[in-house]
């Protein structure tokens, strides 16, 4: 009961910062600024569906890009095909975008998850190379490495609307993803990322549970890319590339594997410092602008020094003091029952 | 006698070594069988075949009259196998609780319920912590389960074990590493689940005095076969056990 009151208290705390997030568009209106929030609204639910894989079931996946591409592609191939841009083909090429996204992360978990883990990393970075040589060469529909640029419906056109969908989508995600991870299906999947073989001789099977999770990380990071492909009205083949599943790690690792909250953080992250090392500070010198070899620096030391990530320290610092609290309570409570007995 | 599980010339090969070799033996139902043998005679891994964790080179496995042989771990636990682990096996880095709260979970077959708050199921965790108060751990039920003592684990594994109610319990080595003090509380437990009757219990121990006084019936292992099988006073009186495993040791000794 105790533990509920907590969960209600930290789900009034997210959304007020979801609402003070709500307003920033109203008084703050540097275009740039708006839209580096929206990529890491994108990133966040990305991240976060990363982190399903990564940090509740153990599962390393190299491939993850796979369905972001397939999002934003599905979208933007429906959209650039249609006549007129509506909102209804916008809806559409969502559910086919994340329809084919469910199918394939259906039919490659079915056959690769049973795979120990880096048999399993391997065979998803080569599924994903599959899917971007794919887009290369299926030039009529993908436009090969030119890329698509489409029109978007004056909704989405206006950069207060997209961020706002953007934001309420990164909400409804969490709190749904948060139901998940701490529904009793989401209990098991920690156990099979701490003991897989002590998950099965539980009674529980444990190749289902990889592939529910599978299709439904498949399908939220699809729909990142549907609001990315969106969000910039241009796409070319780099949303398949490994770049962007490594992103991933990191803004997990980062923000703290296994947290939820903490890939969204990773990814604000590390999209304002993608932002401020290319931008302002490559004026300065001319190393900011290889911020791939500052990250890589940044990844080694927050892997040696945070393996928990910022969430993960934090929450694991609390923890601690909670349950040193809880087992004096217990044991108190055992003397006081030994006495009374 | 009507038997639970029964072997025929259960046997498996490591590379060139037979660690179990052509066992054939039928296991009473709702009786205390121990299983003995020095070390190296391939206790774990006859228990290893029996819960689905390997699977024989050769012979056959029948539990309740079911050929189970090919059965998965999760299927042999589901039909009502569950084991305890001679290495402590369980969830590191979650809580005593949660621990047993999976074990629990699973016995009442909420498997892929993904809807609700997993305490909303409150009284999961209730026949959890009513576990652990069995196997005296309930003051360590919030404790991370890599910060327990050896004991507390197996304890901890017992606790588990006991929440899946299953028909056959196999207990691998239950006290190994416990204090001596704690030793006692465990052998009540698995007295009372005896006392019940409508449970089967095969047991590996080392500890003799134990296990003698407590089983029906006695399985002698040695170097992966099966030396002898009887009650605990026939494989006293047995000769061969006495050379082979016992180093000859008189019967005054043992008792």
């Amino acid at each position: 009961m105790k533990q509920l009151n907590k969960m209600q208290l930290s789900t009034w705390v997210y959304l007020l910062i979801s609402v003070l997030l709500a307003v920033v568009p109203f008084v703050y209106d540097n275009l740039s600024m708006l839209f580096l929030i929206v990529q890491i609204f994108i990133f966040g639910i990305f991240a976060m569906s990363y982190d399903l894989l990564l940090g509740y079931t153990g599962i390393v996946s190299f491939g993850h890009a796979m369905f972001f591409g397939v999002g934003a592609y599905g979208v933007s191939i429906v959209l650039e095909r249609s006549e007129e841009p509506t909102m209804a083909v916008v809806i559409l090429g969502t559910i086919i975008a994340l329809g084919i996204a469910a199918v394939i992360s259906f039919i490659a978990g079915i056959l690769t998850l049973r795979l120990k883990s880096h048999f399993y990393a391997m065979l998803t970075l080569a599924l994903a190379g599959l899917f971007l040589a794919a887009a290369e060469k299926m030039r009529d529909l993908t436009g090969g490495s030119d890329g698509l640029l489409f029109t978007v419906p004056e909704f989405f056109k206006d950069r207060t609307n997209l961020y706002l969908l953007c934001l309420s989508s990164l909400v409804v995600i969490f709190f749904l993803l948060r139901r998940v991870t701490n529904s009793p299906l989401g209990r098991v999947l920690v156990a099979i990322r701490e003991n897989e073989q002590r998950t099965m001789s539980l009674g529980y099977k444990i190749f289902p549970y990889k592939l529910i999770i599978s299709v439904i990380s498949g399908v939220v990071a699809a729909f990142a890319g549907v609001l990315y492909a969106i969000s910039i009205r241009f796409i070319d083949t780099t949303v398949f590339a490994v770049d962007v599943t490594l992103d991933a790690l990191l803004m997990t690792i980062i923000g703290g594997v296994g947290t939820l909250i903490g890939p969204v953080i990773g990814a604000g992250l590390i999209e304002y410092a993608h932002h401020f090392l290319s931008s302002e500070l490559a004026d300065v010198h001319w190393i900011f602008e290889r911020w791939v070899i500052l990250f890589g620096t940044v990844y080694i030391l927050a892997v040696i020094f945070f393996p928990k990530g910022i969430v993960g320290s934090i929450q694991g610092f609390v923890n601690k003091r909670k349950i040193k609290k809880q087992e004096q309570f217990d044991k108190k409570q055992s003397e006081k029952d030994e006495l009374a007995g | 006698m009507e038997s639970i599980i029964e072997t025929k010339d259960l046997t498996i090969f490591f590379g060139g070594h037979v660690a179990v070799n052509e066992v054939s033996v039928r296991i009473a139902k709702n009786k205390f069988t121990s299983v003995i043998g020095p070390n190296g005679a391939g206790k774990t891994t006859f228990f290893n075949l029996l819960s689905g964790q390997l699977y024989p080179t050769k012979g056959e496995i029948y539990f309740k009259n079911e050929n189970i042989t090919k059965k998965s771990p999760t299927i042999r636990t589901r039909l009502g196998i569950g084991r305890s682990f001679q290495i402590t096996n369980v969830f590191p880095n979650l809580t005593v609780l949660e621990n047993v709260r999976l074990a629990v979970q699973s016995n009442q077959k909420i498997r892929y319920q993904m809807m609700f708050h997993y305490k909303k199921y409150s009284l999961f965790e209730e026949q959890a912590l009513e576990l652990l108060e069995l196997v005296l751990l309930k003051n360590k039920a919030h404790a991370v389960a890599a910060n327990l003592a050896h004991g507390e684990k197996r304890k901890l594994e017992i606790a588990m074990l006991l929440a899946l109610e299953t028909d056959l319990l196999l207990l691998d080595e239950p006290t190994a590493g416990m204090s001596l003090e704690e030793v006692p509380a465990i052998l009540e437990v698995i007295k009372r689940i005896k006392e019940q009757g409508n449970r089967t219990i095969v047991l590996i121990e080392h500890k003799m005095d134990m296990i003698l006084g407590l089983s029906d019936e006695v399985l002698v292992l040695f170097n992966g076969e099966l030396l002898a099988q009887g009650t605990p006073e026939e494989i006293m009186e047995n000769k061969t056990v006495q050379s082979a495993y016992l180093g000859g040791m008189s019967n005054d000794s043992l008792a």
